[in-house]
């Protein structure tokens, strides 16, 4: 049988992996968004995780509404990327600095 | 070992070698490849937790819809992969750092013994006619459909606004524009000029 340990930690390497991937990937907008959505993958992990283990069902309708937000906000953000692409030919982080000073 | 723990071990492992090649491969379509192979991986461990239905919808909306609109940007734009992977080995050090740290914490708090087996027992599995869907239906409309109904509402802003930052205007359409009408005056359409009336050659005046 699985504890809820196991879960956890798994939650937390995929935390940690993303959080490695924000520190490597620190000029690409498109990796980075991909960091996020795993990021967003170990807290529905955990979720899911103590929804079981405690009987209680809320964690399984959290984790539905973070679906929901995560699709809006990488739809959002892909679309701003597009824009910017239009307009920059470039996804380079360091690119994008018009609006210094 | 039992069957299910073969099986947690077998997808865990298959979910933290697809992330970790999300993050370190150096093509963003093979990192989107590998992310679609994590959300899966993950899926089949919370149908393993007894979510079937979430385990469903991650496959059909966040692999079927939103990763599939990062496979289309991403091949779709035309990057440079060279200049992108500077500072790549420059950070690593102190993101290997930073990681480890955290999931050391974090390690170190979750075998407490709290979420051991002694500590959070493991309920006995459901019964063969148990539906996960029927359950999670049964609070959703009624607890929390006012949230559910804020989730809709959060899905349309996204429909508005990825529409209007994406949407070019074909340049030769025609259209009417009734402010602009209103808006204009009489001395932009109209402009009286003085002059001698015509005549004929050899006509009286």
């Amino acid at each position: 049988m699985i504890p809820l340990s196991y879960f956890l930690v798994l939650g937390a390497i995929l935390f940690a992996l993303s959080v490695v991937g924000i520190f490597l990937n620190r000029k690409n907008v498109v990796i980075l968004l991909m960091a996020i959505e795993l990021m967003l993958l170990a807290v529905n992990m955990n979720f899911i995780a103590f929804s079981r283990y405690l009987g209680d069902i809320s964690g399984q309708v959290f984790v539905f509404f973070i679906l929901t937000v995560a699709a809006a906000e990488s739809a959002i953000g892909l679309a701003i990327l597009i824009g910017l692409f239009r307009t920059r030919q470039t996804i380079n982080v360091d690119d994008l600095d018009s609006l210094k000073g | 070992m039992s069957f299910q723990e073969v099986v947690f071990f077998a997808f865990s492992a298959i979910l933290v070698l697809s992330a970790t090649m999300v993050i370190t491969v150096r093509n963003p379509v093979r990192a989107a490849l590998f992310l679609v192979l994590a959300f899966f991986s993950a899926a089949c461990l919370w149908v393993l937790l007894e979510a079937e239905f979430l385990g469903i919808v991650l496959v059909l909306v966040y692999v079927g819809a939103v990763m599939v609109l990062f496979l289309f940007v991403v091949m779709m734009l035309d990057v440079n992969l060279v200049r992108l992977r500077e500072g790549f080995g420059e950070y690593l050090p102190i993101g290997g750092i930073v990681a480890a740290l955290l999931l050391l914490e974090m390690v170190i708090i979750l075998s407490a013994g709290h979420f051991d087996l002694e500590g959070a027992t493991i309920p006995p599995p459901k019964p063969a006619e148990y539906s996960n869907t029927r359950e999670l239906g049964g609070v959703l409309y009624t607890f929390y459909v006012y949230p559910f109904e804020i989730a809709a509402v959060i899905l349309l802003v996204a429909i508005v606004a990825a529409i209007s930052l994406t949407l070019r205007k074909r340049k030769n359409t025609k259209y009417q524009n009734p402010a602009q009408q209103v808006r204009v005056r009489r001395e932009d359409r109209v402009r009286l000029v003085k002059m001698a009336p015509e005549r004929k050659r050899g006509r009286p005046s």
